[in-house]
């Protein structure tokens, strides 16, 4: 069981979503930050002031998986995302200690696991 | 020029009905702002300044044509199809009336007018907004304000061919209304659709500010529509007030439309209903009784409304609806005078209805001639743009957003993360990314 996090560009975010969708991937949590990946080409002027965008706009995927799920999402969210261009995003699997459904009390892989209907 | 002192009012010229004009004048200019928060509203949010800004550049650039040759061409002679060049550069445009019939100073007709010139190239950028670069529309809307609206104008106000037919249009449903209609659907033909167009949903970022342009359009309608008599008589009266009846009357029947469509009356919907209201009437407003104004208002939405709904779900990505609601209801309100003028109102003329068949005939004359003239202009003006220099964004910056890509600014900045360029040492400044510890 894992927890896949996918830090993509909002334009995209709509892909993404469908291509998980499409994988069948369908328990998603969504947020908007801001984040920091090395682009600084973003020069804005208000007036005299001058600035350099350190941040950029992202939208963070969450999704919490069992493990044969975790490539079919990995596969989803570059296909989604990807422009080629810097500031596409990253995707980060991390280990999963616990899951709960709070409607049902379900633990682990069948909280995480969508029910049909 | 004549020799007058200051205090002077110059024979001929009414202190009224010049009072009057100048704040009408004030009125007509607001509204290019109004539709910049109307449009902007409509847009996404990282449109939003770029959209404002094409109304902001449709000002800056129209004027300045329109007192270089605009004006001129619209309003100097009575040649078919365009005026001369004796006013160029402003020349001879004084305090003395225009002409035997006018009691306001010439300088004040050119103010009002100009005010027109710039509503209408702003209102064609509704149909490029999102993807067009603004250096591109900056040409566009110089040449266009030339080669479209002052011949329109021409045609409609300033004793073209269409004036001396007899055709009635009050307050500009030619020049403005189906001018900037049918040059908008040729524009979005021409530059193309959005890149997501029909592939994800592209929602208004901010009802609110749609509403609150909307509303100070309609507000600003009164001195279009008002003062397009030139005066403070009766047919300024009737068409203030009928500024007031049309729209209200559409409103009436969009709230109808969409609580059958979708059981619900929206915000969006009641502000696009106060424009389509406001443009019906625009030809109309002097020439058709407070009556048949409201019949205007039930009957001439349903056009509108169709357009709008069925529109979207063509390929053609004629962004915030132009066509639908300028150049359909402009159409309707110019044919609708046709039909129920009278004379006992306006002075001029009866309609179809009263017995005289020809005005319906010179009103179709216009409903053909303006469409088609906006539209095959206009295609081929941004068809020669563009063999000049590219007219929309890359899809990289259409991604980014118009905003950040040509103005440098966002209209919801945050501030975090923003490292201040000091000038001293020219912009290159270490990265100070979050400190770790």
């Amino acid at each position: 069981m894992k927890l896949v996090i996918g830090i993509v560009r909002p334009e995209k975010a709509n892909d993404v979503l469908e291509a998980l969708f499409r994988a069948e991937v369908r328990g998603i949590s969504m947020s908007r930050v801001q984040g920091h990946g090395g682009e600084l080409e973003r020069v804005e002027t208000y007036r005299g002031t001058t600035v350099q965008m350190g941040l950029s706009e992202k939208v963070r995927f969450e999704i919490a998986v069992s493990d044969e799920f975790v490539q079919p999402t990995v596969d989803a969210l570059c296909e989604g995302a990807r422009t080629g261009d810097v500031g596409d995003g990253k995707i980060f699997v991390v280990p999963l200690e616990q899951a709960v459904r709070i409607r049902t009390g379900e633990t682990d892989h069948g909280a995480v696991t969508p029910v049909d209907g | 020029m004549s020799a007058v002192t200051p205090l002077t009012v110059v024979a001929g010229v009414n202190a009224g009905d010049t009072a009057w004009m100048l704040a009408a004048t004030a009125l007509v200019l607001m509204m290019t702002p109004a539709l910049g928060l109307f449009y902007a509203g409509l847009v996404r949010s990282k449109n939003t300044l770029n959209t404002f800004m094409m109304c902001v550049a449709a000002i800056a650039v129209a004027m300045v044509t329109w007192a270089l040759v605009g004006y001129s061409l619209a309003f100097d002679g009575t040649g078919d199809l365009i005026g001369g060049l004796g006013y160029a550069g402003l020349h001879g445009v004084d305090f003395l009336p225009r002409n035997g019939e006018s009691t306001i100073p010439h300088l004040l007709f050119m103010a009002f007018q100009a005010t027109f010139c710039i509503i209408t190239v702003a209102l064609v950028s509704g149909a490029v907004v999102e993807r067009m670069r603004f250096g591109a529309f900056l040409v566009f809307a110089a040449l266009w304000s030339v080669v479209v609206y002052a011949v329109l104008a021409h045609w409609a106000f300033g004793g073209g061919w269409l004036a001396e037919r007899g055709t009635l249009d009050f307050a500009g449903g030619v020049p403005v209304e189906m001018a900037s209609g049918f040059s908008a659907l040729a524009a979005a033909l021409v530059v193309g659709s959005r890149k997501d167009y029909g592939r994800q949903a592209l929602l208004p970022h901010n009802a609110m500010y749609v509403l609150l342009g909307a509303g100070l359009l309609w507000f600003g309608w009164f001195g279009f529509n008002g003062g397009s008599g030139f005066n403070t008589g009766n047919n300024s009266v009737l068409a203030f007030t009928n500024t007031l009846l049309t729209p209200a009357c559409a409103l009436v029947t969009w709230f109808v439309l969409d609580l059958i469509r979708g059981r619900k009356a929206t915000a969006i919907g009641a502000a696009t209903a106060i424009i389509v209201g406001c443009v019906l009437i625009t030809p109309a407003g002097g020439f058709i009784s407070p009556g048949w104004a409201m019949a205007l208002g039930f009957l001439g939405a349903l056009p509108c409304y169709a357009v709008i709904v069925w529109r979207p779900r063509t390929r053609v990505d004629e962004t915030l609806d132009v066509l639908a609601a300028h150049g359909i209801a402009g159409f309707t309100g110019i044919l609708f005078i046709g039909f129920v003028a009278q004379i006992g109102w306006n002075g001029i003329a009866d309609g179809l209805f009263y017995g005289n068949a020809d005005q319906l005939l010179d009103q179709a004359l216009a409903a053909l001639a303006a469409p088609a003239y906006a539209f095959g202009m206009t295609f081929a003006l941004l068809k020669l743009i563009g063999l000049v220099m590219p007219l929309r964004a890359s899809e990289r910056e259409e991604a980014l957003g118009m905003d950040v890509t040509y103005h440098g600014e966002e209209a919801y900045v945050t501030g975090e993360g923003a490292i201040l360029v000091v000038p001293e040492d020219g912009g290159s400044i270490p990265v100070p990314v979050a400190d770790p510890a």
